[in-house]
């Protein structure tokens, strides 16, 4: 198929940046949307022009370090995927296709389509974690018991890779939904108990410090999650805070 | 303490709680005018209750404006600085593709609400004021049946409600569920939502009803 694409090209942070079309031609219906970045990037650097910066590791939905904004939708227009899952066949021949960076203040861009995540890391930092006493004495996990219900559920708010399309596609730039699956899956863990009130009020506080906006429960998070992580985490997180804090 | 209050989801949180607040408040508001469709008298009775009661007129009116203004300037407040976390706006941003019209446009829901307040506390609300605590009248406990029939002569102010009422209707079947989900409550969601738009859709149909009925009933 031949396509159109408008893509933002920026040349670093302090580049104003802008829209710029490409036409690539002959792409296979079977190709992932990175491979067609990746031949796009070949005719570029073959007419020595600059290739196209994007976001790119494990190209198996697992890393969470690929992006891109596809005609308006984080990860594109399929479900349940992230850029590197997302196939051609999505597309038809003759379509244009709008690719951005993924648009909040705290994602600021850093060339083309490459936006600095590290407001997550932070985040994790401030309290995404469990201190594990590692002496030698500590007690083996298979001893505490644990409801297979909240394991679960645990277990699916811990598949959150960080890949950042909950802020994307939030009309508010908000994070709750990543800071909830990372509150979740230790509050619904005895392990996690002992340090909840502390973890919450932390990745709260630096999630606000980082300048993303307040989630007013749209929902769309929960739609372009590549993992599919549920709002009703950020319900939990709600309860969780409240309980901290008063 | 502090710096609970100053964090994004205790803002969200009163939001909610406001929001919870009018909620209760529409449910009595409407309960109220709909006995105007079936009984002068009692529509009469409970009018005069409301506007005469003490701690109605001088506890539960004062708290329910602070949560009406409060609901709006917090609103607004959330909206300014929602807008200001992404400054560099997407080119392309499908944003049906993922969330509702309703939970997308609160705030345009919202000020079209507000505009309607001002024509409602136009119509009813500063005559009633003026009239107890300005020109201090003298009560007529049967006036107030008489003065809602008037309102709904104009077609174009019953045009104007059941615009005002069909936004309503659009602002509470995404706010209904949503304060539910900030303040935490979502053990019971797929109950949460049914309700949420059985109260959305009857509450305002409600008001539109008693509109209709005062326009083709004077």
């Amino acid at each position: 198929m031949n396509l159109t694409l408008k893509i933002w090209r920026q040349k670093g942070p302090q580049d104003k940046g802008r829209m710029v079309e490409y036409k690539v031609t002959d792409i296979s219906e079977h190709m992932s949307f990175l491979e067609m970045m990746d031949v796009l990037n070949e005719s570029l650097v073959a007419k020595d022009e600059e290739p196209i910066a994007f976001d790119h590791d494990c190209r198996e939905g697992i890393c969470g370090m690929c992006s891109l904004q596809i005609n308006g939708e984080a990860h594109g227009p399929d479900r349940g995927i992230t850029t590197c899952q997302l196939h051609m066949r999505m597309f038809k021949d003759g379509d244009t296709i709008f690719i951005e960076p993924f648009r909040a203040n705290a994602f600021p861009v850093i060339k083309d389509l490459v936006v600095d995540r590290m407001a997550f890391e932070r985040i994790q930092q401030a309290g995404g974690y469990i201190s594990v006493n590692t002496s030698g004495n500590t007690q083996d996990a298979n001893s505490i018991p644990i409801s297979k219900q909240n394991a679960d559920l645990s277990m699916d708010a811990a598949s959150c890779i960080g890949c950042g399309a909950c802020v994307a596609s939030c009309k508010n730039s908000s994070a709750m939904l990543f800071v909830a699956a990372k509150v979740s899956q230790y509050a619904l863990l005895p392990q996690g108990k002992i340090e909840a009130k502390d973890r919450v009020k932390n990745m709260v506080m630096q999630m606000d410090l980082e300048g993303f906006g307040n989630c007013t429960n749209t929902g769309a998070c929960e739609i372009e999650c590549p993992k599919g992580i549920s709002i009703e985490n950020i319900a939990r997180l709600n309860r969780e805070y409240l309980a901290a804090t008063i | 303490m502090s710096g609970f209050l100053s964090s994004s989801i205790a803002r969200k949180v009163a939001m909610a709680l406001s929001a919870l607040f009018l909620i209760i408040f529409l449910l009595i508001h409407v309960t109220v005018n709909i006995t105007s469709l079936f009984s002068e008298n009692v529509f009469n009775e409970l009018s005069h209750f409301m506007g005469t009661n003490f701690l109605v007129q001088f506890l539960m009116q004062p708290i329910l404006i602070f949560g009406v203004v409060f609901h709006f300037v917090m609103g607004f407040v959330l909206e300014l600085k929602n807008k200001k976390s992404r400054s560099v706006k997407y080119v392309k941003y499908n944003g049906a593709a993922n969330a509702s019209w309703m939970s997308r446009n609160m705030a345009i829901s919202g000020m079209a609400i507000l505009a309607f307040l001002v024509l409602h506390f136009i119509d009813f609300w500063i005559p009633e004021m003026n009239h107890k605590y300005i020109e201090f009248l003298p009560e007529d406990p049967t006036r107030y049946f008489a003065e809602l029939q008037h309102k709904f002569t104009n077609p174009l102010r019953v045009g104007a409600y059941v615009i005002a009422f069909v936004l309503l209707a659009l602002h509470l079947l995404h706010g209904f569920q949503s304060a539910f989900q900030s303040v935490g409550l979502n053990k019971y969601t797929k109950c949460v939502k049914t309700l949420g738009k059985i109260y959305a859709i009857a509450i305002p149909s409600g008001f539109i009803i008693i509109a209709f009925f005062h326009y083709f009933n004077h």
